[in-house]
């Protein structure tokens, strides 16, 4: 956010709890960020206990039961809602979705900044459930009853209290974002810019944002009525008191699958933007994508139950839900093939957006192959509850979330920060990340083929599942080597702030609005509404100088032209 | 945080505290009422969440039907009276502020509070009758869902007044007449799952 000097230390308050899109958009990026370390860390602390099993973690002794438990709890639980959510959500939805469009703020910037407080309560919420007796919630990210409805199965009071209050409000907070960006989006849109002139990253974080918000209703009635099962006494979960317990896995998963897709879209978006910019080529099949988008939005609704094959649900419930599975990989597919239809024939620059863009579409490619085993029942009752299924989101879920993340960290920095960030800090950074991703999470594949159950925190104890410490050693050595690999890009992030090239406008060459606005965007970000007379990629465009079209450009007279 | 500034950048004013109003409406319906829909459709999955659910365990327990009995059918049905009068003294304000007319408008509105504090007093005295006669939250599955759903709709309806009350006292000084409307659709919706909740909870009663 960009001050004159004097203006400084007025508005210290105004500038904490701001309604501008873009400080907004940073705070949720910060918070995000730390959150990303803090389930990283959790997620190290797993491995190390997995590849040395029986001896202490150090500094933390030996993590097993509860312990484990909460470890795993608190890795997914903070992965999903406290990183995926804010960075793609909250950062990018907010920075990107009134500065693409063309317009000063959200349509509620009040609500807004509503939405990041009632996120950070709930971080807070979260944060203080590891310092609470007993630690932690130990119930698992899915918070299944009647392990998380009875607090004597899990031995932990406080800390499932605290879990479930902090996900609700989490929830609600992203209810408030949500609303937001469709309004923004639908409504705030430039002079002339149709929705088909919307570039794909926004459309997709309208797809996402409606998906979330007709999705997540009965969680939220559902978290209640848990809290309410758990203090008050009531029996909605408890099949003693005519409840049930399955209730909870459908409504869980009823708003969690679908939550994938919120997650995959954003993701999905900003690798769209970037392909194009650095191919010098129009996206290939624009309509297509939003098509698609649709209809994976409208799929993600009915595929929740492949989650509960195992759980009792009716067998016939299952071949319907294998089926709209399957068929969810359609949809999604066609984006892809777009995607590399996009690079064909592009003079394609391997800046660092374009490297993290390109590894998103090849490990997410692995995630989506094998969520077709997955979903098939015959196939999923054997890999269920194994570390085929973790490597399988992981895979699923690390491209978009981190990936995506990173290609659209490198891409808008400039325009975040207004100086460019290092490129060879870059390239280390994606050489890393990309081979420890794998070096993680490859051998889990194996070890699921295998049967090794995940949430096990003793691997030695399963005699009959043979030596898997290799592998086990393997997977860890490389959740470290990927925790170190952030370390170039905390030098590049925080150091370019100082230190990097002043980026100018439009360092990319790009057609999209943002890049018409000052880097960075004063508040209001633009000095005068621009008009929008095309769609967002229109590169190498023949007949023309350069090889972008800003959608802003007014046609060169058509008069003149003719002339000419 | 020192932040550069781009060659040819015009001076910019120090950034303002005061939030950008939206600017323009790009399909002709009005930001705050899309906003406002929006935020209805995610409301009707949460209500609808619950009465899918309370459904479903409704037809699987025919055994609640005599449970239900025990509540005040009476004073449900009076309640969803005084409920449908406070939707009409909205449309009236919001027809008031249409035709320029603030000070009815106002007044409307206030008979609307009036109305939703007479529903929220008549249900707290149908709680304590039946939590006085042993019908607790806890006390069987059927009376959580009957206080989960009906205090669910209470705190709507509480939420409710206090945004009447707002949006009340700005146009008494003549500032957001619009807002009336939005107001007024919240209103409405809080009274529509009255609609759904009165029959499911109180007169679907014979198993």
């Amino acid at each position: 956010m960009s001050h004159d000097g004097h203006a400084e230390a007025a508005g210290l308050w105004s500038r904490i709890f701001s309604t501008d899109h873009k400080v907004i958009a940073k705070q949720y990026l910060f918070t995000g960020i730390a959150m990303a370390f803090l389930g990283g860390i959790l997620a190290q602390i797993m491995r190390l206990q997995l590849s040395n099993p029986g001896h202490p973690v150090p500094g933390l002794g030996v993590v097993q039961g509860i312990k484990y438990n909460a470890t795993v709890t608190m890795h997914g639980t903070v992965m999903i809602f406290w990183v995926a959510m804010p960075l793609l959500l909250g950062a990018f939805g907010n920075f990107l979705i009134p500065l693409m469009v063309g317009t000063r703020d959200m349509a509620f910037p009040r609500l807004n900044m509503l939405s990041y407080w009632t996120f950070f309560l709930s971080t807070v919420v979260l944060v203080s459930s590891f310092l609470v007796p007993g630690g932690p919630s130990p119930v698992g990210w899915t918070a299944y009853p009647p392990l998380s409805a009875i607090p004597a199965y899990s031995g932990n009071t406080w800390g499932v209290h605290l879990w479930i209050l902090a996900v609700a409000l989490e929830l609600v907070a992203f209810l408030m974002g949500g609303i937001n960006y469709i309004t923004t989006a639908i409504n705030l849109r430039a002079p002339g810019m149709r929705m088909r002139d919307l570039p794909l990253v926004v459309w997709m974080q309208i797809a996402a944002s409606i998906i979330f918000l007709f999705s997540v209703g009965p969680l939220v009635a559902g978290a209640v009525m848990l809290l309410l099962d758990r203090t008050a006494g009531t029996g909605f979960y408890n099949p003693a008191a005519g409840g049930d317990p399955l209730l909870f896995q459908h409504l869980f998963w009823f708003f969690g699958h679908p939550e994938v897709y919120v997650l995959l879209l954003p993701g999905l978006g900003i690798v769209a933007e970037i392909l194009p910019v650095f191919s010098r080529k129009p996206i290939f099949g624009y309509r297509m994508i939003v098509w698609s988008t649709v209809v994976t939005g409208l799929l993600s609704f009915v595929v929740w139950a492949h989650h509960q094959f195992v759980s009792g649900i009716d067998p016939r419930l299952a071949a319907p839900f294998s089926l709209t599975t399957i068929l969810i990989s359609v949809p999604v597919a066609v984006t892809l093939f777009c995607f590399m239809a996009t690079l064909y024939r592009g003079s394609i620059e391997f800046k660092t957006p374009m490297l993290f863009a390109l590894g998103m579409m090849a490990v997410f490619l692995i995630g989506g192959v094998t969520g077709i085993l997955n979903g098939s029942a015959a196939a999923d009752i054997y890999i269920h509850d194994t570390y085929f299924v973790v490597a399988h989101f992981h895979y699923a879920l690390i491209p978009p979330v981190f990936f995506s993340f990173f290609a659209g960290i490198y891409y808008w920095y400039p325009k975040m920060f207004g100086r460019m960030m290092n490129e060879t800090l870059g390239r280390l950074h994606f050489l890393g990340t990309f081979l420890f991703v794998n070096v993680t999470f490859l051998p889990m594949f194996v070890m699921g083929l295998r049967g090794y159950p995940r949430r096990v925190y003793d691997p030695s104890q399963f005699v009959a599942l043979g030596n898997m410490g290799g592998m086990q050693i393997l997977a860890t050595i490389g959740t470290a080597g990927l925790l170190f690999s952030q370390v170039p890009l905390l030098i590049n992030f925080f150091g370019s702030m100082k230190r990097g090239r002043v980026a100018g406008a439009n360092p990319w060459r790009a057609n999209t609005l943002e890049w018409l606005a000052p880097s960075p965007p004063q508040h209001g970000n633009f000095d005068e509404i621009p008009s929008v007379y095309r769609w967002p990629y229109e590169y190498s465009a023949p007949g023309r100088d350069n090889d972008w079209y800003p959608q802003h450009v007014a046609p060169e007279g058509a008069l003149s032209r003719k002339a000419g | 945080m020192s932040t550069p500034t781009s060659p040819g950048r015009p001076a910019v004013p120090a950034s303002s505290p005061a939030p950008y109003a939206a600017p323009r409406a790009a399909t002709s319906v009005p930001t705050g009422r899309l906003g406002i829909w929006w935020f209805l459709a995610s409301e009707v999955v949460i209500f609808g969440g619950l009465v899918t659910i309370y459904v479903l365990f409704r037809l699987r327990h025919p055994e609640w039907g005599k449970l239900a009995a025990h509540t005040m059918t009476v004073a449900g049905a009076v309640n969803t009276l005084v409920l449908l009068t406070s939707s009409l003294t909205m449309v009236l304000a919001h027809e008031s502020v249409e035709r320029g007319n603030l000070r009815l408008a106002s007044q409307a509105m206030l008979q609307s509070v009036f109305a939703g504090g007479v529903f929220l007093v008549i249900k707290a005295f149908e709680y304590t009758h039946e939590i006085v006669q042993g019908f607790t939250p806890v006390a069987g599955l059927f009376w959580s869902f009957y206080f989960a759903m009906t205090g669910l709709h209470a705190l709507h309806v509480l939420g409710g007044l206090v945004a009447i009350l707002a949006v009340r006292r700005a146009v008494q000084r003549g500032e957001n007449p619009h807002r009336v409307e939005y107001v007024g659709i919240y209103w409405h919706f809080v009274d529509v799952v009255w609609i759904f909740l009165f029959p499911l909870l109180y007169l679907a009663s014979r198993g």
